[in-house]
């Protein structure tokens, strides 16, 4: 007999069972016949062969056949990054071995762990609206600078835009920021004559991971009694790209006001009614 | 031409009106023919109006009228008559047409055109309430000395 060691094995030898036991109750009732492969697919009537020649060619075909919505997903585990690499042994006798790092198991899974599709998609840099150019006067909408009108610089690689108040006129310093936070204005300013480095990329503006020394004696003494002080490149950074933008800014009249001052919808206006 | 009633603007043939709905909104166009109790037919060759029926409670009478228009000019004479009395001209003058004139102009303002209009009206406040100071200040000196010589 069966024994129960587990219940999932035990229900697929189960099934095994029923499965003969339906082909011999068949044979008991009528003489077996020799069909043809053709004809044992064409059989659509016989309830053993519909079981398993109904092909269900895709995943998400299968998954809703199966109604697999209604039982919670087994956990997948995420895949073990750390993969030691296979080790050659030399045995006694002179004979080579490998032993694997991960050795494999040593049993086949109980139930059916569903594997995690790799995707193959990879997420792209949106690409920035016709409206904003370098120049364009924007209008910040989220964050701590909303509000400010500010000054494109430039479109970075990532999509997002690198921005700049410019500092000294309304204290938005250079930064990068979504455009979907963004409105772009009709209003441009002149940067043709501006240089922009090339060294404000998205990598300009990833935070440095400090050494971690959590725990250490000299951390718990200094760490409290350190102020981050800004950096005096940044300043500097930043003061030379201002240069460029105040100059151009400082040719057209009231625009230096224009870009202290900050946007807010008066009464009786509505967003998608004014022309920026 | 009757007067009926408390009505001053009749629907009539030469009468100038203001199309208030469609892609024409906003332009103006003369009454050709009239069609039945709610349309009339509407022509603006000097305006950029097709000539078409249009619809009573669509259009705004303006005060202007095309004397003496026969009924069914065609776009040359219609064209000529408009020319000829400047009524174009007469109504680009009255209050009305400026204020509509304005209302569009400060919709095709940008943002920084609004921001530029914001500082120029409070500058001209400013002056305004100086002109005022003054005028406080020394009107009542002004007013004595033109006693003292008379």
């Amino acid at each position: 007999m069966i024994q129960r060691t587990e219940n999932s094995q035990f229900d697929k030898f189960q099934a095994l069972t029923i499965g003969t036991e339906r082909l011999l109750h068949r044979s008991w009732r009528q003489p077996l016949q020799v069909r043809t492969s053709t004809e044992l697919l064409l059989d659509r009537n016989d309830p053993v062969l519909t079981m398993s020649s109904t092909i269900f060619s895709s995943r998400s075909a299968v998954y809703a056949k199966k109604a697999l919505h209604k039982h919670p997903k087994p956990a997948v585990k995420a895949a073990d990054k750390s993969a030691a690499a296979d080790k050659n042994v030399e045995l006694k006798g002179g004979q080579k071995r490998v032993v694997p790092a991960n050795k494999a198991s040593r049993f086949y899974p109980a139930e059916d762990v569903p594997q995690p599709k790799k995707s193959r998609k990879a997420a792209k840099a949106a690409s920035v609206r016709s409206s904003i150019t370098p120049g364009t006067v924007l209008i910040l909408l989220a964050g701590r600078f909303r509000g400010k009108r500010v000054v494109c610089v430039k479109n970075l690689e990532s999509g997002l835009l690198l921005v700049s108040g410019p500092y000294k006129i309304n204290g938005v310093p250079l930064r990068r920021v979504n455009q979907a936070y963004v409105i772009a204005t009709s209003t441009k300013v002149d940067l043709s004559a501006a240089q922009i480095d090339e060294k404000f990329n998205d990598a300009y503006f990833t935070k440095k991971t400090v050494s971690n020394k959590k725990g250490s004696e000299e951390e718990f003494f200094e760490g409290e009694q350190k102020k981050k002080v800004y950096p005096e490149t940044k300043a500097n950074d930043q003061k030379n790209v201002d240069k460029a933008l105040l100059e151009a800014v400082s040719k057209v009249p009231h625009l230096r006001q224009y870009l202290a001052s900050t946007f807010s919808l008066k009464k009786g206006q509505f967003p998608h009614q004014l022309k920026f | 031409m009757l007067h009926q009633g408390s009505f001053q603007r009749q629907v009539e043939v030469g009468r100038l009106v203001l199309i208030n709905y469609g892609k024409d909104s906003g332009k103006l166009a003369v009454i050709v023919d009239i069609v039945d109790h709610s349309r009339a037919l509407i022509d603006g060759p000097t305006t950029g109006v097709s000539r078409q029926a249009f619809a009573y409670r669509r259009l705004t009478l303006t005060p202007f009228v095309i004397k003496d228009l026969p009924r069914a000019a065609g776009k040359t004479a219609l064209a000529k008559a408009l020319e000829k009395n400047d009524t174009i001209g007469a109504w680009n003058k009255t209050s009305w047409a400026q204020k509509l004139s304005g209302r569009v102009a400060r919709a095709g303002l940008s943002d920084f055109d609004r921001f530029k209009l914001k500082k120029f009206k409070s500058q001209v406040k400013t002056i305004d309430m100086r002109k005022k100071e003054r005028r406080a200040a020394v009107g009542p000196a002004l007013a004595q000395l033109k006693k003292q010589q008379a």
